[in-house]
Order: C-alpha cells, then sequence, then structure tokens
C-alpha cells in the first residue's frame, strides 16, 4: 500500500498517467486543447482541485462508510471545483469565460474520482496530497503538450494571450513560430484533438517499447546457451 | 501421353492486386482528360503531384513499417487514391493543399491503420475531407467551365505565384445553393444562371461526369467493380431528387442536374466503389450505396455544403461493418443466421 514518493511521481507523470494511460478525462482534454492558455487554465484548475479533494477525502477516509463513500467524494469534488470556479471568476475572468462550461465539468472528470476512490480514500494525508498533485501535473503536462501542438499547427504561435492567465507582464510572451500562417482549421476544430492525443499515445508507447527493451538487454547481458547439443542451426 | 489434371478455379489470367488498381487508373483518363478540356491543365499537374507524393509518403511509411517497399509500391493502391484525390480537388490547387492532403490520406488514413485492405475509410475521402475542413477557401475555388487555362496560368496557380482570385468562378452546386440560400429563388432568376443551364445538366460539368460515367461502364465491363454499388449510388441520389423536382420544380434541381453535377459520377464509379472500405455482400452494397446516394441529396440540398460525395462515403464507410453483420448472405445448405439481440 505503501508507495514511495517517487513512486507516486512515476505513476502520475508517466506509468499511470490520468491521459495517456487511463485515458481519463477526455472531455475537457479534448474539448479546451486549442491553445496553450486554456490547457493551462484547465490544467491548473484540474490540479488544485486534485490535490484539494484528495487531501479532503484522505482526512475523511475513517468517517465514511463503504456504501456512502461515492456520492461523499462527489460531494466534496463539486465543492472544490466551485471554490475552483469562483476563484477564476474573481482572478481570470476572461479565461473563465473561455472555459466556460468546462470548469463546472471538472466534477466530471473520471480522473479526479478516480484518485479520490482509488488512492486517497486508503492512505494518509500527506501522500494523497502527493499523488493529486502528481497526477494533477501528469494531466497538465499533456493538456499543455497538445495544446502547444495544436496552436502551433493550428495557427502558427505558441503562448498567444498568456495575460488571461498571469496578468499584463504576460501579454508579449506570444511567440509567432511560423510568419504569414494561413492556419490549419482542423488542428484546432475537435478531430485534430483527437489526432493529436492519438500520436501523443503512440509516442509514449514508443519510448515505452525502447524502455523495455533497454531493461531487457542489461537485464540478460549473458548470452543465450542450449542446454542440449545441437548438431543444426543456432539458438536465437 | 499424359492427362494432367487441375482443379478449379481454371484461371488463365494472372490476377492481382496490381492489376486490377491499373484498370482503375486507366478508367479515370476519360474524366481526366474532359476536366482538363473544360478547366485547363490543372487537374493533370494536380493527379501528378499527388502521385508523387503519395509514392514517396507510401515508401517512407512502409520503410518505417519494416515492410517490403517495392511489394506494396507495385500494387498501385497509393497511385489510385493519389489520382482520386487529385481528380477531386480544384484545378486551382497550390502545391501545398495537394501535398497535405495526400500525405494525410496515406499516412494517417491508410498505412497508421496497417496499409491497404486494413483502412476502414477511404484514403482519398479522408484527405478531401480533411482539405474541406481546413481550408475552405482553397477548396472552393474552381474555374469557369469551358475557360480552360493555358498551361503556365497552372502551373503559375500550382506553384502559387498566380492569384486565383480573378480566375475562380462557382460550380453549378454552388450556383444553384447560393441562388436558393435567401428563401426560394424565382424561375427567372434560375434561367439568368447561365451555368446551371448545360445541354441536359450544368454547363461544363455535364461532360465531366459523363466520362466518369463512361469509365465507370468500364471498369463493370471489365468486372473489376460489380454495378450494386453504382446503381444503388445513383438511384439514392436520383429517386429523392425525381420526386422532390416534382413536387417543386424550382425549388429542387431536377435529377439529371443531382446525376450530372459535382462529384456524383466520380464517387458512384470510383469512390465508393472502393472494395476495402465499402459493405462487401451484393445486398449490402445496394444498401451501403443507397444510403451514400441518399446522404448526398439530403446534404446538397438541405445542409451547409454544396457537394457531399466525401461526407456521405466517410459515414457510410463507418456504417459498413453494421451493414455486412445483417446483410450476410445465406451459405448453401444452413438456414439463415439469427441476426441481432433475440
Amino acid at each position: 500500500m505503501s508507495k514511495s514518493y517517487r513512486e507516486l511521481a512515476l505513476d502520475g507523470l508517466w506509468n499511470n498517467n490520468p491521459a495517456t494511460v487511463q485515458i481519463l478525462g477526455l472531455c475537457p482534454l479534448l474539448a479546451v486543447t486549442g491553445s496553450v492558455v486554456n490547457a493551462m487554465g484547465l490544467g491548473l484548475a484540474t490540479l488544485v482541485v486534485l490535490m484539494g479533494s484528495n487531501a479532503c477525502v484522505s482526512l475523511i477516509r475513517n468517517y465514511v462508510t463503504d456504501a456512502v463513500r461515492l456520492p461523499a467524494f462527489v460531494m466534496i469534488i463539486a465543492a472544490m471545483v466551485t471554490v475552483i470556479e469562483m476563484l477564476m471568476q474573481a482572478y481570470t475572468f476572461e479565461l473563465y469565460e473561455i472555459l466556460g462550461i468546462f470548469i463546472p465539468l471538472i466534477v466530471t472528470n473520471c480522473a479526479v474520482l478516480g484518485r479520490a476512490d482509488a488512492f486517497a480514500s486508503k492512505n494518509a494525508i500527506l501522500p494523497s496530497m502527493v499523488d493529486g498533485f502528481m497526477m494533477g501535473l501528469g494531466f497538465l503536462v499533456i493538456l499543455l503538450i497538445l495544446g502547444g501542438m495544436r496552436e502551433l499547427v493550428g495557427q502558427g504561435t505558441l503562448f498567444t494571450n498568456m495575460q488571461l492567465l498571469f496578468g499584463p507582464m504576460a501579454a508579449h510572451w506570444e511567440l509567432t513560430v511560423i510568419d504569414n500562417y494561413g492556419g490549419f482549421l482542423l488542428a484546432i476544430l475537435p478531430p485534430g484533438a483527437f489526432l493529436g492525443l492519438g500520436l501523443i499515445i503512440a509516442g509514449k508507447n514508443v519510448i515505452d517499447k525502447h524502455l523495455k527493451e533497454a531493461r531487457k538487454r542489461n537485464a540478460s547481458d549473458e548470452p543465450k546457451v542450449s542446454r542440449r547439443v545441437r548438431t543444426t542451426g543456432k539458438v536465437s | 501421353m499424359s492427362l494432367i489434371t487441375s482443379t478449379s478455379p481454371h484461371a488463365t489470367v494472372k490476377n492481382n492486386t496490381g492489376a486490377f488498381m491499373r484498370q482503375v487508373i486507366y478508367a479515370t483518363l476519360p474524366g481526366l482528360a474532359v476536366l482538363t478540356w473544360q478547366f485547363g491543365w490543372g487537374s493533370v499537374i494536380n493527379v501528378l503531384w499527388a502521385v508523387i507524393v503519395a509514392l514517396v509518403s507510401e515508401a517512407l511509411f512502409l520503410k518505417a513499417r519494416g515492410r517490403n517497399i517495392a511489394f506494396y509500391l507495385k500494387d498501385y493502391s497509393a497511385v489510385v487514391t493519389a489520382v482520386l484525390l487529385g481528380l477531386a480537388l480544384p484545378p486551382t490547387a497550390p502545391w501545398w493543399l495537394t501535398l497535405i492532403g495526400v500525405s494525410f490520406a496515406i499516412i494517417v488514413a491508410k498505412q497508421l491503420y496497417g496499409g491497404l485492405g486494413m483502412n476502414p475509410f477511404n484514403p482519398a475521402m479522408v484527405g478531401y475531407v480533411l482539405l474541406l475542413i481546413s481550408f475552405p477557401v482553397a477548396m472552393t475555388q474552381w474555374l469557369a467551365p469551358g475557360e480552360p487555362l493555358s498551361f503556365v496560368q497552372s502551373w503559375q496557380l500550382f506553384t502559387g505565384q498566380l492569384p486565383v482570385d480573378g480566375l475562380s468562378g462557382a460550380t453549378p452546386l454552388d450556383t444553384f445553393r447560393t441562388a436558393h440560400s435567401a428563401g426560394a429563388a424565382s424561375e427567372g432568376e434560375l434561367a439568368s444562371h447561365s451555368i446551371l443551364h448545360g445541354q441536359f445538366a450544368g454547363l461544363g460539368w455535364e461532360w465531366v461526369n459523363l466520362a466518369f460515367l463512361l469509365g465507370g461502364l468500364y471498369l463493370i465491363s471489365r468486372k473489376i467493380i460489380t454495378w450494386h454499388i453504382p446503381v444503388g449510388f445513383l438511384a439514392g441520389l436520383g429517386l429523392p431528387a425525381l420526386l422532390a423536382w416534382l413536387i417543386d420544380p424550382v425549388r429542387f434541381a431536377d435529377p439529371l442536374f443531382q446525376l450530372f453535377s459535382g462529384g456524383a459520377m466520380l464517387g458512384a464509379f470510383f469512390i465508393a466503389t472502393d472494395p476495402v472500405s465499402a459493405a462487401t455482400s451484393r445486398m449490402g452494397r445496394l444498401i451501403y450505396a443507397l444510403l451514400i446516394g441518399l446522404l448526398i441529396w439530403v446534404i446538397r440540398t438541405f445542409g451547409g455544403y454544396p457537394d457531399a460525395v466525401a461526407f456521405s462515403v466517410l459515414l457510410l464507410n463507418l456504417s459498413a461493418p453494421f451493414i455486412d453483420y445483417y446483410t450476410q448472405p445465406r451459405t448453401y445448405g444452413h438456414k439463415s443466421s439469427k441476426r441481432g439481440v433475440s
């Protein structure tokens, strides 16, 4: 049960990443990643919700019976989301308007409820918060990569409108990577999100495969030999 | 004297995928010729460039997937995809449009799914829809029929040196659509658009479609395709058009106009008949093609796009396994199987 923090971090960021391995939270993942700023806004909101809900769930885990645990978790998550929503409404109003329904919809992000039930309800508060943070970070990273890909291919820029999230000092962060870019609508439309996520998952699988082969090579350095005497052929 | 016995099938001609695909390519030639006659060299340039792009992307991905490059290139399937997409693109298409469309068709719609025979969607139409959604302006710039551009002009359009704005003209389907966009057009307004009144259908386009029809009939005569899909397709498009036209000949286009406009004949004989992504049983093919035709008529008449061959084919590609499941023919000596929830 007790995983080291290193394992928690690895799980959240890579081995059990909510977006690329669990394939959870697809609705916001696909819907709001049209640009880096949208992705970052929603990713940060989800991260805070995940940490907060994991902490609260962990605190009450010994007082809630199994039969009613899911409604209780959902209530906690909904409360967290409401807090975040109001905060965003207060401090990043324009972004709040852009993200619209997808902020309240964090409640329905299966990754949040999944972590509450699978981890926080069985672990102490500190590991739960670390788990929430790492899962949120893993989700945020994928959102950012996808947002970056789609913004770059879709309109040839990166970090447009970052002032919506970081205030006026971020207004000139916009990078025009390709000048006079005509735009590639598909990347910004929903199909671009599906294609992009598919490519990211494929890329992760390729890296995993190479890692696995490298491990196998390291593990078995001595050459294989047959125990029987062979007269023909080679043992591979 | 020895008696050589051989079992059936007693095939005397060596049939392979490449030979079939080459026949399809030959059958598109009349259509290509008429497109060139009507609009200039743009389509020829498109097709040639598309073939180059398709072969290169197919070779690259076959190599990446560790397949035998020469063997798979020789099946000509990539060339057919490229030719069909090149024919479907407007003759004003710049080089990058074809490059994006064809490479996406080959790499994503075909190779990523596992190559020829594994693709659930018609690769050429996936490429076409990608372009239509991403670059709606570039994809709708056709030329006025009957005023072919010179080779130099077409080449300059292809390389992007010549702006297309002054040259482009609406297709008959576009014109009909625009005339009705602000409520029903009057009979006089329709009569004022000369492009709507060719010999028997839209000006210029009637000959393009007639040429594809001839090419398609050649394919049927060579038994490359069966009659089911083209007949179903044309009936699915023509019958609703006929009914609606009988009810209101001003609001609805007449069936000949529908059948000989846009991509109807190219779609019926060359695109919907793709053996990989179409339904397979005879009954299934009829249903599949009827629904494609019906969908084209519905989208052309009530939808947001002037033509809809690509969308309809892709939607029915998606339904083809379902159609096949319910139309499996009974094997001789067996009862017909019960399908679905019992």
